[in-house]
């Protein structure tokens, strides 16, 4: 299976990629020769089998939530301090509303 | 003092017999480390000023007759994907190159609680991805046991400072086998832990169902030890569980006489090489040392390559999402718009593996294949999953080896995605059942690489497992 640069193009839009010509191309036979191996699957039966969303194990009861109290956060500057663009106290982007 | 083969043992006796306080050492340390390096590229910075700092903790503890902790004075490594506060934390990505992080990850915390030293950071895969290092924005590591070999991925460059003596233990992290696979190349012990054993808090994620971080150390001692400073119960991680942390090096010294261990016929089946010939020798001094060795089967093994990359990618794809140029330094200029903006930045910042991961884990929990890919892999995880519990009502541990084969020659197979992923088959299954797993050095081929034995056990049982590691490597010994 080889996937279509039409398909590439839209999952590298969905995953807000941006690829050049020849990478496109490349993921187009690799991405497809890749999918083909993981059909391998498809040889299970999985009709009865639960989903294995995270790992489980035998354990007691625990408090899994902790108590609901203040402690400091990091601060707007130090949170801030790697921002590439950053101003008043917020992060700066360009423009947002397009057409 | 002989830094590059120094043990935590020896660091603590040294301590206390005051033949070298901690900064001395440290000193000594952090000079070996910074002209060793250069042949191998395991470290990306060093950190001397947070390191000296920790070493006159050390000393001002001592001084004052206090418990200068159990890694007091030891010179450790920590992987690149793990924060630390005020010094670079890169992941191996030029999209992080300039990033200093705000905060500890918990383990760090508690390494430098325990007395440990923070020499500095090493080298991965970027953002974790990959078996070779060879994905690092910042160069590959070479394999101190052959410099023109790869040194495994991707705690690579972890491994490689253990082996080479430029640090005395690292933390590393591990998804698919990223801490043993690098430990069997290199020649060293590496541990990967039971899911939510360690908190990852601080560690960046790659693919949350699946990351661990754990020890590498020169011995199965070391890593015990620092595997029972890190572990335990951390607010700050809803998956680390609440499970006691058991005494391990006191766990660490039983006897293995009668203990039933598996050999997972799949794995075995066609492995006709020289890494299973060492594998199998290693196997017949665990029978020497009274071990009930007996052949099990994990009927699922064949499909765990698919499974677990799926998954993986799946995750990747929505951490690295993050990763968009608003938050994290590197910004892609002369975008109009910030949906260009994003696209630009993460096109231009990321290398091949991990866009490649990003499109593969997009493509699968697209619309439409969902159902087909992501949901069909956590179905065979449950039964990959349930061949270890299955198999654990008949065994107390199982022994594989770790990679099919040992360190490859740097650039051998970077053109071959697939054959990459496929050569992780023996370390997949036990991060997909989020068991204890490690390697243990087993002996070396005829060239004189290292290989590994891999030991696996049931969930939460570390101490039985460091029980046979700490025997087998005894029994190597002698």
């Amino acid at each position: 299976m080889k996937l279509t640069e039409a398909e590439v193009r839209y999952v590298a839009e969905l995953a807000n990629l941006h690829l050049s010509e020849e990478e496109t191309a490349r993921f187009c036979a690799e991405l497809g020769e890749i999918l083909t191996y993981m059909d391998k699957l498809n040889e299970l039966d999985t009709a009865a089998v639960e989903p294995m969303a995270q790992v489980l194990y035998e354990a007691g009861e625990a408090a899994t939530l902790r108590e609901d109290c203040e402690r400091p956060g990091l601060g707007s500057e130090t949170a801030l301090a790697n921002a590439p663009l950053a101003g008043a106290g917020h992060y700066k982007v360009p423009k947002v509303i397009e057409r | 003092m002989e830094i590059a083969s120094l043990t935590a043992d020896q660091v603590r006796h040294g301590l206390r017999a005051r033949r070298f306080s901690a900064v001395e050492l440290t000193t000594e340390a952090l000079r070996f480390a910074e002209v060793e390096n250069p042949r191998t590229n395991a470290y990306l910075h060093f950190c001397p000023d947070r390191a000296l700092a920790a070493a006159r903790r050390v000393d001002e503890r001592l001084a004052a007759g206090e418990d200068p902790g159990p890694l007091a004075g030891v010179p450790v490594a920590v992987k690149d994907v793990i924060l630390t506060n005020g010094v670079r934390s890169t992941c191996g990505s030029r999209l992080l190159e300039h990033y200093v992080p705000p905060y500890d990850a918990t383990a760090v915390i508690r390494l430098e609680e325990a007395g440990g030293v923070i020499l500095g950071k090493t080298n991965c895969d970027e953002f974790a991805m990959g078996s070779s290092n060879e994905n690092s924005a910042f160069g590959p590591v070479r394999n101190p046991a052959a410099l023109d070999r790869v040194p495994g991925g991707s705690s690579g460059g972890s491994a490689a400072a253990v082996a080479q003596g430029t640090a005395v233990a690292a933390l590393g992290s591990d998804t698919g086998g990223s801490i043993r696979q690098p430990a069997s190349f290199c020649g060293v012990v590496g541990v990967t832990p039971t899911y939510g054993r360690v908190s990852r808090y601080g560690l960046v994620a790659f693919a949350s169902s699946l990351d661990h971080i754990g020890p590498l150390a020169r011995n199965v001692r070391d890593a015990a030890l620092l595997l029972g400073v890190i572990a335990g119960r951390d607010p700050l991680d809803s998956t680390s569980a609440f499970a006691p942390v058991p005494d391990y090096l006191a766990a660490m010294e039983g006897d293995v006489r009668g203990l039933r261990i598996g050999l997972p016929r799949e794995y075995f089946k066609g492995l006709a090489s020289e890494t299973g010939d060492v594998v199998i020798a290693g196997v017949e001094v665990l029978k020497n040392l009274g071990c009930e060795v007996r052949e099990i089967s994990l009927p699922h093994t064949d499909y765990a390559i698919a499974c677990y990359y799926i998954i993986c990618t799946a995750e990747a794809s929505s951490n690295l999402a993050r990763y968009d140029g608003v938050r994290y330094t590197i910004r892609s200029s002369g975008a109009a718009t910030l949906s260009d903006m994003y696209r630009r930045t993460r096109g231009g910042g990321f290398g091949a593996e991990c866009k490649r991961r990003i499109m593969l884990g997009t493509y699968v929990l697209s619309a439409g294949y969902y159902d087909a890919y992501y949901l069909k892999a956590q179905k065979a995880r449950t039964l990959i999953a349930r061949d270890f519990s299955e198999a654990f009502r008949e065994v107390d541990a199982i022994v594989t080896p770790v990679s099919p084969f040992p360190a490859f020659r740097l650039g051998e197979k970077v053109d071959d995605p697939l054959a990459m992923y496929l050569s992780d088959i023996y370390t997949i299954t036990g991060s997909l059942a989020g068991i204890p797993c490690m390697s243990v050095p087993c002996g070396r081929t005829a060239a004189g690489l290292p290989v590994g034995m891999q030991i696996l056990a049931n969930h939460f049982n570390e101490a039985g497992m460091f029980r046979l590691a700490a025997a087998f490597e005894r029994a190597g010994a002698s």
